[in-house]
């Protein structure tokens, strides 16, 4: 009684778009390398059915000032970089980080309300000490942000690096900065598929090509919403392998951010002893956060952990590395 | 799947007889296929048609449960491939992989702090599921006694073997609590579909990676009567193991295929790494449609993110998990306490209240009704307003309560401070911190100030 399983493969019509961040000085930037992410055809990892040139990226998160607010494993473990924002891009290149996400946090009227002239000063100085393409988050306040980004933006001038985040109330200013300087943009929205579409619509209609978008669908944190983050995933990148051309962007999620923000990887006093370690906890809060967003469809995943980075990377390879 | 209400008909007596309750039998076949009407309702139907009906409404993926009593694990019946279709109905059971050579006292204290491992996250407990027995040292009379032991301790277990020898020590030591048998293979099949009938447990079934060898495997066993059957891929790296649960679960739910619509195993740990990999590729597993996931390593720092991610995904998407609104006592609040206002989001209601009481300060909680949604989610979508805040006041009977008027928002909803005193009038709004984290030492100088 020979049985003979059929493989069950789907037909997708529809294939995520690829996109690539960092330019190398024959394209006119300074990158050492690009990174292109996208291009599959169809859902993760799933080799047997369709095409995926890419695996994802590990981006680190690299600080203008030393953080204040942070988990002490995150600062125990980076050490003195920490204050030295192109020292600290340069180590994130050492272990292995395929981008740099540049936080302008000291733009922010509450850490320190610096200028277009600092975001200038440390972007000139993380391109300088770090080869890889460069994410550049503002502080996450509209007037700043649109301060801040514009300059950075022109500082990096043909840099092809991904300013954010873009989102409904602040886009105009970002993409007219991306494309005046041939920039990227990281297109934010909370958890929501139609919105998502929308503003890639919104942006698009700026003129700003499609291949120069990652959408951001907001990130929840293991046991922070990370179900909503995972199943708008989901939805999204089934949508886009369905056909539906404004939802087929690259997605990247901020896991480090979240995951690090989480009481369980903030502090260890008074915490229930069934948490276990502390450190070994929270570095686990993030790579897996991390993982489960690449299993529903993540393709850059931005980290803050030094050991993520070579975590992830194995996971990455040994899930690129399956039958086709 | 269902069969459609022509097939259905097909297999009725089509007598119209109508003592079912349905003027014609093609009318209560229609009813039949909508799941409104039930087979017995017919005083005439052939046992054939019986069978065939049973077959065709049986879910396409056994449901098997190991244990009994509290504590067993049920999995299977899932009808979805993504988590947004519907909902992912039974978590996948944690175990831990013990061996029967290891030092008898080392074994126990493992087999303790594995059963009474326990942690509460936002008011349900979270803890691992049982013990998976590895006759390692090959004798039969020591697999025994140490099933015996995880038994005691009162757990599931799951027991390993080739050796359907073995297995029977420990079928004896575990009788009735349905111990699930792992696995059969080409060469011991037959013994151990015997075994499982004998002691009527769920079998499992070890491949070596290819579908078709597995979906022939089970069909041998089900000639031999065993229907629970759990199934073992066999493959043990990442990419290869991702693949093989989705094409399992497809094949059961969008091809129908029963040879292979039963819950999979997994055991992450084998070929992992480290303890992370473990971890992270148990991950995998839970997303990914395992049922069972066997660990190597016990570990607080690696299951409780395990357990929280499992509670995560199989969270109903249509059901968030909310608290009833209300006021709440922390600690011991008396008509001084300071009140303090958030949303019914189960997350956010622990959170809070987890704070208020390390705080130490007896404090009223006001669960306002947001219809379960977190803080920003709320206020942005309209239901964590002033209005809706005062009315809570007002309904929860706060006045009787206290005897101040002093009301502590969270810091994310600041802006609506002025709307709230409108809405409160004579009452002071304060605006407390964006996370809950910040609650401790927010009171505490709220407690020096008053």
């Amino acid at each position: 009684m020979a049985v003979s399983v059929p493989i069950p493969k789907e037909t997708w019509s529809g294939k995520i778009r690829e996109v690539t961040l960092g330019a190398l000085p024959a394209d006119g930037g300074s990158r050492g390398k690009t990174v292109t992410v996208g291009g599959e055809t169809t859902l993760p990892f799933l080799h047997f059915e369709g095409q995926i040139p890419h695996p994802p990226a590990v981006a680190v998160e690299v600080m203008d000032q030393p953080p204040k607010d942070w988990s002490p494993i995150l600062l125990q473990a980076w050490g003195n970089v920490v204050s030295d924002p192109a020292a600290w891009a340069k180590k994130a290149e050492e272990i292995g980080a395929d981008l740099i996400a540049l936080s302008l946090d000291s733009a922010h009227p509450e850490r320190g309300n610096t200028g277009a002239k600092e975001a200038r000063a440390v972007v000139r100085q993380v391109l300088k000490a770090t080869t890889l393409p460069l994410i550049i988050y503002g502080p996450g306040q509209a007037d700043k942000d649109n301060e801040v980004l514009v300059a950075a933006a022109e500082e990096a001038a043909g840099e092809r690096v991904a300013l954010g985040n873009c989102e409904d109330k602040n886009y105009r200013t970002i993409v007219a900065a991306a494309l005046a300087n041939n920039q990227l943009v990281v297109a934010r929205t909370p958890i929501d598929v139609n919105l998502c579409k929308q503003l890639n619509i919104l942006i698009s209609d700026m003129r700003l090509d499609l291949t120069r978008i990652l959408s951001d669908p907001t990130t929840g944190a293991l046991g922070y919403g990370l179900e909503y983050t995972y199943s708008v995933i989901e939805r999204l990148k089934l949508a886009a392998l369905s056909g539906d051309g404004m939802t087929q962007q690259p997605m990247i999620v901020t896991a480090g951010y979240e995951a690090w923000r989480a009481k369980e990887t903030r502090v260890n006093e008074g915490v229930p002893a069934e948490w276990g370690d502390w450190d070994k906890r929270s570095r686990l809060w993030e790579t897996m956060t991390a993982t489960a967003l690449l299993e529903a469809g993540a393709n850059i995943v931005v980290t803050r952990h030094p050991t993520t980075v070579p975590v992830l990377k194995r996971t990455i390879n040994g899930l690129m590395n399956a039958a086709s | 799947m269902g069969l459609s209400g022509l097939a259905i008909y097909k297999l009725l007596p089509k007598t119209n007889c109508k003592e079912c309750g349905f003027p014609t039998c093609l009318a209560f076949a229609m009813k039949l296929a909508a799941l409104q009407a039930e087979l017995s309702a017919c005083p005439y139907v052939s046992e054939e048609a019986k069978a065939a009906l049973d077959a065709a409404s049986a879910p396409p993926i056994r449901l098997v449960t190991v244990g009994s009593g509290e504590r067993k694990v049920e999995a299977g019946n899932e009808t979805v491939l993504f988590r947004h279709e519907k909902t992912f109905y039974h978590q996948p059971g944690v175990f831990y992989r013990l061996r029967d050579d290891e030092p008898p006292e080392a074994l126990a204290s493992k087999v303790k702090a594995i059963a009474s491992y326990k942690v509460e996250r936002v008011g349900i407990s979270l803890s691992a599921s049982g013990v998976a027995i590895e006759n390692k040292s090959g004798n039969a009379q020591a697999f025994g006694a140490c099933v015996a032991q995880a038994v005691a301790a009162g757990m599931p277990v799951i027991l390993i073997s080739d050796s359907p020898a073995a297995l029977e020590a420990g079928l004896k030591a575990a009788q009735g609590m349905s111990p699930l048998i792992y696995a059969a293979i080409d060469g011991n099949w037959e013994a151990m579909a015997a075994l499982a009938m004998q002691y009527k447990v769920p079998l499992a079934v070890r491949g070596s990676g290819d579908l078709s060898a597995l979906a022939e495997m089970t069909q041998k066993l089900d000639g031999k009567g065993v229907k629970d059957i759990v199934l073992d891929p066999g493959t043990r790296n990442w990419g290869d193991s991702l693949t093989a649960f989705i094409q399992l679960r497809r094949l059961a739910l969008k091809k129908n295929l029963r040879a292979l619509g039963f819950p999979i195993i997994a055991f992450p740990g084998e070929g992992a790494a480290d303890e992370e990999d473990e971890a992270l590729r148990a991950a995998q597993c839970v997303a990914k449609y395992a049922g069972y996931v066997v660990l190597e390593r016990f570990d607080p720092a690696t299951l409780y993110p395990l357990l929280t991610l499992r509670q995560n995904i199989y969270t109903d998407p249509q059901k968030p998990i909310q608290v009833s609104p209300g006021l709440y006592e922390i600690g011991k609040p008396g008509p001084q306490s300071p009140l303090l206002v958030t949303t019914n989001f189960s997350l956010t209601y622990f959170s809070v209240a987890g704070e208020v009481e390390g705080s130490g300060i007896p404090a009223w909680l006001l669960i306002a009704d947001a219809e379960g949604m977190s803080v920003l989610t709320a206020w942005a979508a309209g239901k964590f307003d002033a209005d809706r805040i005062a009315k809570s006041v007002s309904t929860t009977g706060v006045p009787n309560k206290i005897n101040h008027k002093k009301i502590i928002i969270p810091g994310y909803v600041a802006s609506i401070s002025g709307d709230l005193e409108e809405s409160l009038p004579g009452w002071q709004v304060l605006v407390g911190p964006r996370e809950a984290i910040g609650i401790p030492s927010f009171l505490k100088v709220y407690a020096q100030s008053a």
